[in-house]
């Protein structure tokens, strides 16, 4: 049963639904993103999948000005620069993510703290096609 | 934790390391020539290669630089030292910080009691694009670098959360700059073996002679808000918080303790070594701390039976200016919040109450992944052994540590460094 397999492409597999998941430990009911198939806490492999709301707070975050070659090729720049930050889930756990509607020309108007919630963006095409997770201003 | 000792002690003898720069007719093995060449001179009573049993080889990413990998035996070849064991460490920029403690250990298990340590890495072959993709693949490449994170970006990230959390600003961390351009223009290896003062005066004369408007900066502080000289890459880092593209090499010999002054009257002996790891930088609780680099000191802490407040001197990890001042916190060498103003007043100054990063750091001397953990520890020898030239820390020398990082803090490995 693939929902008994806490791999990436499962992960992938739910992404690609627009559900963002995280893995669950059944022993102590922590909640773990990225999806661990062994929580650290315990050390139990007794886990589950999990869909997370989506919804959490900005807690760093950066204005990317030189980015990663898939960055340029979804068309950004130094003269089009990107924010990525960490997310805090409102079940625990973190996660990176771009953050859209934002102005990036002004980072000191980023404030650590604000709420954002999930959306799924599409890039690439064809077999290259991939659902990425990004956050925006709640 | 359980305090663990070493099973034999193990000591630095001798110590070499090429220049670091941009070296465009050289490769790894002729950079690793170079240092192994100078480790040899600096013998105090000389040596002879063949007593040489192991050698542990830092290389983060040979492969994707230069399209070589299988590094540690081809090194070991070209010094000479075929057949004997040559083992590979990587570790990202930790590398050779991990290797050399794998020599530590090797020597202390009682297999060996003559070994030698390196660090390698070429990295301006490529376009920077490429440099940048092939760093990140010391990021977490499944859950973090497809959201957009670089090198800079997660450093530049925990700047955020550090601004937010305490009294600092993106000023804060150009005073690391500032301090470690200072240091590293005494270094003849550096990279950037010049002054922010000088670099200014370099731009002024520069655009004179190209009959260009002369930039009229009234200080440091101005040129570093100056976007056409010093770009932002990854808000709040500019390019001058964050440390270059490097190429070179760096070696030490290590033995067993009690054959140590065969070989020198001035041994430095290794008496801490502490080395933790985590996963990726949205795993961690808090993003102003590496608790990797915690925990390291702990164990090299313990293990010495020295505290922080008895290290003299440190050369730690400033891949980027915010990765000094959260370094120096880690290490309890300030309290968390206060690294950056330490810089700020000049107490890490080589002429401050704690020198931090008296070759020029990673900022100044250059950042060759792979060999920057070895180049670390050679600074701190010679440190101790009063021959760091015009950069010599006054006072009697006698504890240093050093604090070398891997990715975005999933690894970090902590020395500690004694002369008697």
């Amino acid at each position: 049963m693939w929902e008994n397999e806490f791999t990436y492409a499962v992960y992938s597999k739910f992404l690609a639904e627009h559900k963002l998941m995280g893995t669950r430990c059944r022993r102590d009911g922590r909640i773990y993103f990225p999806p661990r198939p062994i929580a650290p806490e315990t050390l139990c492999d007794d886990m589950e999948w999990v869909e997370l709301a989506g919804q959490g707070k900005l807690v760093a975050f950066t204005i990317v000005y030189v980015g990663t070659s898939a960055m340029s090729a979804a068309g950004y720049s130094r003269q089009n620069p990107y924010c990525v930050g960490i997310v805090e889930l409102v079940e625990g756990p973190k996660i990176s993510a771009q953050i859209l509607n934002v102005d990036v020309t002004r980072p000191e108007q980023i404030k650590i703290g604000m709420p954002l919630r999930v959306q799924f963006v599409e890039r690439g095409e064809g077999e290259a096609k991939k659902t990425h997770v990004v956050f925006v201003p709640a | 934790m359980t305090n663990r000792k070493l099973g034999r002690g193990v000591a630095v003898v001798g110590a070499g390391m090429s220049r670091f720069g941009a070296f465009p007719d050289k490769t790894t093995r002729d950079l690793f020539v170079e240092a192994f060449r100078e480790l040899c001179a600096s013998m105090d009573k000389g040596l002879d290669p063949k007593e040489i049993e192991a050698i542990y080889i830092g290389n983060a990413s040979s492969d994707l630089f230069e399209g070589q990998s299988h590094t540690a035996p081809l090194m070991t070849s070209w010094v000479g030292l075929a057949p004997r064991p040559a083992t590979r460490v990587e570790d990202a920029c930790a590398s050779s910080g991990v290797a050399l403690r794998q020599g530590i250990l090797a020597i202390a298990s009682g297999l060996y009691d003559i070994v030698l340590v390196g660090g390698i890495e070429k990295m301006t072959a490529l376009p920077i694009e490429k440099v940048t993709d092939a760093l990140t693949t010391a990021g977490d490449t499944l859950y973090e670098i497809p959201a957009g994170f670089t090198f800079p970006g997660y450093f530049a990230a925990m700047a955020t959360a550090y601004m937010h959390r305490y009294d600092a600003t993106p000023e804060t961390l150009m005073r690391v700059g500032i301090k470690n351009h200072e240091n590293g223009a005494l270094n003849d290896k550096a990279q950037f073996g010049q002054r922010i003062a000088d670099i200014m005066q370099a731009r002024r004369a520069s655009a004179a002679k190209k009959g260009l408007p002369v930039p009229d900066w009234k200080d440091e502080m101005e040129f570093l808000h100056d976007d056409r000289v010093n770009p932002l890459i990854a808000w709040p880092l500019r390019l001058f918080d964050c440390s270059p593209v490097s190429d070179g090499a760096s070696a030490v010999l290590l033995v067993r303790e009690d054959i140590a002054r065969r070989f020198t009257d001035v041994p430095v002996y290794i008496i801490g070594s502490g080395q933790a790891s985590d996963g990726g930088l949205s795993d961690r609780r808090d993003l102003t701390t590496l608790p990797v680099a915690r925990l390291a000191a702990q164990q090299a802490y313990a293990m010495a039976g020295v505290q922080p407040t008895d290290i003299q001197v440190a050369e730690v990890h400033d891949c980027f200016t915010i990765a000094e001042i959260i370094a120096t916190e880690d290490l309890g060498l300030f309290a968390p919040g206060h690294g950056g103003r330490a810089a700020q007043v000049g107490d890490t100054a080589r002429t401050g109450s704690r020198p931090i990063n008296p070759s020029g750091g990673l900022k100044a001397k250059g950042h060759p992944v792979g060999a920057t953990g070895v180049a670390q520890v050679i600074e701190i020898w010679k440190q101790l052994r009063g021959s760091a030239g015009a950069r010599q820390l006054p006072g009697d020398i006698r504890l240093g540590l050093t604090h070398n990082l891997g990715g975005s803090g999933q690894t970090c490995v902590v020395h500690i460094f004694e002369r008697r």
